[in-house]
């Protein structure tokens, strides 16, 4: 292995976020906050889903993880397709880095920028209303392999497009969806058959899900079930992920 | 083993066209080689299959005896590649990108000296904190070189380096440039800019359509010219307007009254080429010959291989 270029790539990653943290790390929590203020001021007096937790207390995590979710996509998905239109993607192809550590660094990068939102929102959310945490494990297991998910999908979004145009079409009808058809905001036992049906099928309800657990030890479905749903959907991603980097699919023709 | 890059039969097909067909050769180590040919000849496919960046579809590469595909990590470590775009990432400074790039070739630690040495070298020094954006377009081009030297390559593909560089850059790099070959490098050349190629390469290869049309030392291929077609440039009182098809093939350049044309001593001589002008009606003020340069040599070998 190159650990040192590895790290390397991993390091300059999360730098590049770094350098412009008022975009990627301070407007999602803003946005979440925001989210926060306007739906709990609305339903917090009409909505109750778990009979001790206020619905404020019940959106927080919800928030959290969509932005996780969101932020982890985007800082792999934007970074490699910005690394593609520019050009300058080739500074890394050019060296000697295998395709698992160009994975792994890209991941890594992924996951660090979603905790990083995800820390911020959960900090500030807890100067607002008093979050309880039921179990800290099931909050970090889910977090971050929530965020290699997203990451995950995020390279492979990043190869297949070829301008922005491409990625801002993955980001909008595939992922902006199906994290807030998740259960962001409600439970899915309030939903009629057929949508809590389908919600099933929507591996980023399991992330929120879970997760939620972490916080109130209540959630619609077994932690365990999720985190098997959430950990399968990961291997499979990295398979494919690693299958692609190695057939160099887009970036070595 | 004195072979700095090995390539054999190397094909590659873009959909129905086939940008290398079959080439084929050896740059030995030490050498400063040039690597010609026209827009689209395959010299960029090549350079990217050398690199890495680019997967043939069949036949062997190494550099410095490494295959490029089965043993890619040893092969990368011995080339630097100057690629022929200004790409840069504009997220960071020079000294920052500098040191990113020896991070991925596992050499941050020991790069510090090897940086500053760069960045004097090719006159960044001052321009280490800025951010790439702030740069032109001469200092971009300085940086990427640094780029490609910075995990001490052995041997260094300098793809295009003085596309739209101001001669006095120019002239600045290639001083650069010649001191590493003097350093024992071995360095790959490709330019539009044929007289570059003249003065620099020891050996010179030319690639049309694919496949390798000449391969060999700067002598032997100037030598080619020499002998069987000249450069006969003439100055008429006025421009003619029209040219038998049989002078259109022998024209090289064309600037109202200042004509230049190559002749096959072998088959036409100067004599037969001002009756065929004043036939035309033009009236020859000035007469020059010129034996082949370079350029001559790689238009007529392209023009052969186009048929």
């Amino acid at each position: 292995m190159n650990w040192q270029g590895m790290y390397t790539l991993f390091h300059k990653e999360v730098k590049r976020f770094g350098k412009v943290a008022l975009q990627t790390v301070m407007a999602p929590v803003m946005t979440a906050l925001l989210y926060l203020l306007v739906f709990s001021h609305v339903l917090e007096e009409h909505v109750r889903i778990y009979n001790d937790v206020s619905y404020t207390a019940f959106l927080i995590p919800g928030l959290i993880m969509m932005s996780i979710i969101q932020n982890s996509f985007a800082n792999s998905s934007s970074s490699l397709v910005q690394s593609k239109v520019t050009g300058n993607i080739i500074f890394v192809l050019l060296t000697p880095l295998s395709y698992l550590e160009f994975y792994l660094a890209f991941l890594c990068s992924s996951i660090v920028r979603g905790m990083a939102v995800g820390l911020g929102i959960f900090v500030v959310a807890s100067f607002f209303v008093d979050l309880p945490v039921h179990n800290a494990f099931w909050l970090l297991a889910f977090a971050m392999l929530s965020s290699a998910v997203l990451g995950s999908l995020g390279i492979i979004a990043g190869i297949w497009a070829e301008k922005f145009d491409h990625m801002a079409g993955f980001q909008n009808f595939i992922i902006m969806p199906l994290s807030f058809l998740s259960g962001v905001f409600y439970s899915i036992h309030s939903l009629p058959e057929f949508w809590q049906t389908l919600s099933k099928f929507n591996p980023f309800f399991y992330m929120i899900d879970g997760f939620r657990y972490g916080f109130f030890g209540v959630s619609d479905v077994n932690p365990y079930y999720s985190l098997l749903v959430v950990s399968s959907f990961w291997l499979v991603l990295a398979g494919l992920n690693l299958s692609v980097l190695h057939k160099g699919y887009k970036l070595r023709d | 083993m004195n072979t700095a890059i090995q390539i054999e039969n190397v094909h590659k097909h873009y959909g129905d066209v086939h940008a290398l067909n079959g080439l084929s050769l050896n740059i030995e180590k030490g050498e400063f080689f040039g690597l010609l040919g026209p827009n689209g000849a395959g010299k960029s496919t090549l350079i990217n299959i050398i690199a890495g960046l680019t997967r043939m579809d069949s036949g062997q590469v190494s550099v410095m005896g490494h295959n490029v595909v089965s043993n890619y990590r040893q092969s990368r470590q011995s080339l630097g590649v100057v690629p022929q775009e200004l790409v840069f990432d504009p997220f960071f400074s020079v000294r920052e990108i500098l040191k990113i790039q020896a991070g991925y070739f596992g050499k941050a630690k020991q790069s510090s000296t090897w940086i500053d040495t760069l960045l004097e070298g090719l006159n960044l020094t001052d321009k280490a904190s800025s951010n790439m954006r702030a740069l032109s377009g001469g200092m971009k081009r300085r940086v990427l070189i640094a780029q490609a030297l910075v995990h001490k390559p052995e041997v260094v593909i300098l793809d295009e380096p003085t596309a739209g560089v101001d001669v006095e850059l120019r002239s600045s790099l290639w001083q650069f440039v010649k001191a590493l070959h003097n350093d024992g490098h071995t360095i790959v050349l490709t330019t539009h800019y044929l007289e570059e190629a003249e003065n620099l390469c020891q050996r010179i290869a030319i690639v049309n359509q694919g496949q390798l049309v000449a391969l060999d030392s700067k002598e032997a291929l100037l030598a080619r010219g020499v002998g069987s077609s000249c450069t006969v440039s003439v100055t008429l009182a006025k421009p003619i307007d029209r040219l038998t098809e049989r002078l259109k093939d022998k024209v090289k350049s064309n600037d109202d009254n200042k004509m230049e044309f190559v002749i096959n001593r072998d088959t036409d001589t100067i004599i037969s080429l001002v009756d065929s002008l004043r036939s035309l009606g033009a009236e020859i003020i000035d007469l020059r010959t010129e034996d082949a340069d370079l350029e001559d040599v790689f238009i007529e070998l392209t023009r052969q291989a186009n048929g």
